[in-house]
């Protein structure tokens, strides 16, 4: 596997990833703390035929990256909490429609504007469920330089395959870390391109949403001779408005069995030292490197801990989670956030008695906060 | 020999959901004869509507279509154009649509002249959802938010269209078929953001509580409130009151179109030209 280092930071990663990745269209409005990926992307795509725009708000963003990707293109924008909060009615358009597109959200300190320039994990939640309504959001997590490029890419690649925006969270601290990366090459990013299914047949026999109960859209690039219909209400195989009862029904189902049933497709985490651990910490994102310290003091001072880290945020890991907490007593979740993933690693363990460390004054956790706490339990 | 409109519908999709009467059937028949006229190829045209009445038109005709949120056609469509700049782009959109919800896509539509067609089919209320108050609800008339009459102040659509830049803009009613396919055609063959009001008939949601409850009422009063263009012109301020042109009311062929000067943004990322000054705009800043 040809690999290369590169010195850069989260946000410059994620757009290069984009770009290599074969994105084609960026859409979006400045939001600190995720800025630099429009800054980078501006610069980038133009010079491969591509187009970024700035838009006048947020919903624009996100509604134009939309349109380019029913034409065809793979498609990017980038945001923090803000506007993800103005963007949710429109990735609910995308979930409904079955657009596929890709969604970065560089965390910064919330609820509101915030702490606009400090770290933060507060968007757990509302990356699983970002609008109304029922659908499987697929989120990935970024807990290094390297990954906010890795997981860039496997972002557009699983938002093709499952025809869905794919939201790929930094946070403030990996955004804007700097420093190496190791990143495969770009010849093999490009190999490892997996574009989305298309019909080739004749037009009348296209029914862009008859595709099973378990897998997404086929849908064509528009202009193409095959005109069919896009719309966020309720639709029939056509794409055409119904209210018809089983096919409301079954197309809800759908866009949930899509993923749900193909979830092994998309699942991905990292063990940490944890073949013969004792204490599992779970973390991810930033706060994941600050764990990997802490255990390293730990283990020095002959304290096995290990650590549990969800690149796959949504779906979560679940079985993998239960399998360790059947058999770990000592579970802790570190996050910034007051336990956003803690619920959610109590529901997969299904126990009332997973630790918590959280943080949400826009600070970083330092590996010592970490050790302290591991000694406390 | 009557037009056939067959080959541009959806026909298992009829009849609309549209009242009996409305006048939205009139411009999705007007739309159709002007693509005909145009000889442009069903697969060349996207079709992008909002929510509303209007946000329908999107599924009756048989193009590329998109039923977007509401207010959102002006974004998407910048999206779709700017990723096949080849190809024609054309918003359906309501007032409340176009004006309220989707205010501010309507202006940076037209600031950055992006080419592609805009109707805007303006009933004066939200005729879907009842009879609320929409931004050219004139002011006085009884609507379901505002039971003893409306108070807020009205918007012109070619007004806000032409303050904010786009480069063609032109008014008519449904009352006129052929004029308004006309200006349609004159609309989607412009090169630039092209704002096309139509004004259309309400009598179900505008007209029941307004002395206008039937079709023939509410289109003679629309009547009552469009002079033409030229007319217009020639009356004084007074007489202008409470009018509204119709015709083209704007049409600037010199303006910088937003495609064509990304695609110079592209050379010049591409070392092919030099970076963009200020010379290179059409209009000397």
């Amino acid at each position: 596997m040809a690999t290369r280092e590169v010195i850069s930071t989260g946000n410059e990663l994620a757009a290069i990833a984009a770009v290599d990745a074969g994105c084609k269209f960026f859409g979006g409005y400045p939001l600190t703390p995720s800025s630099e990926v429009m800054h980078v992307i501006s610069d980038l795509l133009p010079k491969k035929g591509g187009v970024a725009i700035q838009m006048e708000d947020e919903i624009g963003g996100i509604c134009c990256v939309i349109g380019a990707a029913m034409a065809g293109d793979r498609a990017l924008t980038a945001t923090s909490g803000p506007g993800m909060s103005l963007k949710a009615e429109n990735l609910g358009l995308a979930q409904m429609a079955e657009v596929p597109l890709v969604c970065v959200n560089v965390m910064r300190g919330g609820p509101s504007t915030g702490l606009p320039t400090r770290v933060s994990q507060g968007d757990i939640l509302q990356s699983k469920n970002p609008s109304h309504g029922d659908y499987k959001s697929i989120t990935l997590c970024a807990g290094s330089l390297a990954e906010c490029y890795t997981e860039v890419v496997r972002a557009f690649n699983i938002a093709d395959r499952f025809m869905q925006p794919v939201i790929v969270l930094l946070d403030e601290t990996i955004g804007h870390m700097h420093g190496k990366a190791e990143l495969p090459s770009v010849e093999e990013v490009e190999a490892g391109i997996v574009p989305r299914k298309r019909f080739d047949g004749a037009p009348e026999d296209y029914f862009p949403y008859d595709c099973g109960p378990t897998e997404p859209a086929v849908l064509n690039p528009m202009f193409e001779g095959y005109r069919y219909h896009f719309t966020g209400l309720h639709h029939d195989k056509n794409g055409f408005p119904t209210e018809e009862i089983e096919t409301c029904r079954k197309l809800i189902q759908r866009l949930e069995d899509k993923v749900e049933v193909h979830k092994d497709e998309v699942e991905s985490y990292e063990e940490f030292m944890m073949d013969d651990a004792e204490i599992m910490i779970v973390a991810y994102g930033s706060v994941s490197l600050a764990a990997k310290e802490s255990i390293r003091h730990l283990r020095k001072e002959g304290i096995k801990a290990g650590l549990f880290r969800p690149i796959t945020i949504w779906p979560s890991p679940a079985e993998k989670i239960k399998e360790h907490t059947d058999k770990i007593e000592k579970v802790l979740v570190v996050e910034l956030n007051i336990g956003q993933y803690h619920s959610e690693i109590q529901r997969a363990a299904a126990r009332l008695d997973i630790e918590g460390l959280f943080k949400v004054n826009g600070r970083p956790i330092s590996p010592y906060e970490i050790v302290n706490k591991v000694k406390e339990l | 020999m009557a037009f056939n409109y067959d080959k541009y519908l959806r026909l298992e999709k009829m009849p609309t959901l549209w009242c009996w009467g409305c006048g939205d059937g009139v411009i999705l028949k007007a739309f159709v004869r002007a693509i005909e006229k145009m000889g442009i190829s069903q697969n060349d045209v996207c079709v992008i509507s909002g929510i509303g009445c209007s946000g329908r038109f999107s599924s009756y005709v048989d193009f590329n279509t998109i039923h977007t949120t509401h207010g959102r056609t002006v974004a998407y469509a910048t999206g779709v154009k700017l990723a096949r700049p080849d190809k024609l782009v054309v918003c359906v959109a309501g007032d409340g649509d176009a004006l309220a919800i989707g205010g501010n896509h309507t202006i940076h539509g037209c600031r950055r002249n992006i080419d592609m067609t805009m109707i805007v089919i303006n009933n004066f209320i939200y005729g879907l959802t009842n009879s609320q108050t929409s931004p050219t609800t004139p002011k006085g008339m009884w609507t379901v938010t505002q039971k003893a009459g409306n108070i807020d102040p009205t918007f012109d659509t070619c007004d806000l269209a032409i303050a904010a830049g786009a480069s063609f803009v032109a008014r008519e009613s449904m009352l006129d078929p052929k004029k308004l396919e006309k200006m349609l055609i004159k609309a989607m063959e412009h090169k630039g953001f092209s704002m096309a009001e139509v004004l259309s008939n309400c009598h179900i949601n505008l007209g029941r509580k307004n002395k206008m409850v039937s079709a023939m009422e509410n289109l003679e009063w629309i009547d009552s409130i469009t002079v033409s263009k030229k007319k217009y012109d020639a009356m004084t301020p007074e007489e202008q009151l409470n009018l509204l042109p119709t015709g083209i009311l704007k049409q600037d062929t010199e303006a910088d179109e937003y495609c064509d000067m990304y695609a110079e943004i592209q050379k010049a990322q591409q070392g092919l030209r030099k970076p963009i000054s200020q010379d290179d705009f059409a209009k000397k800043i």
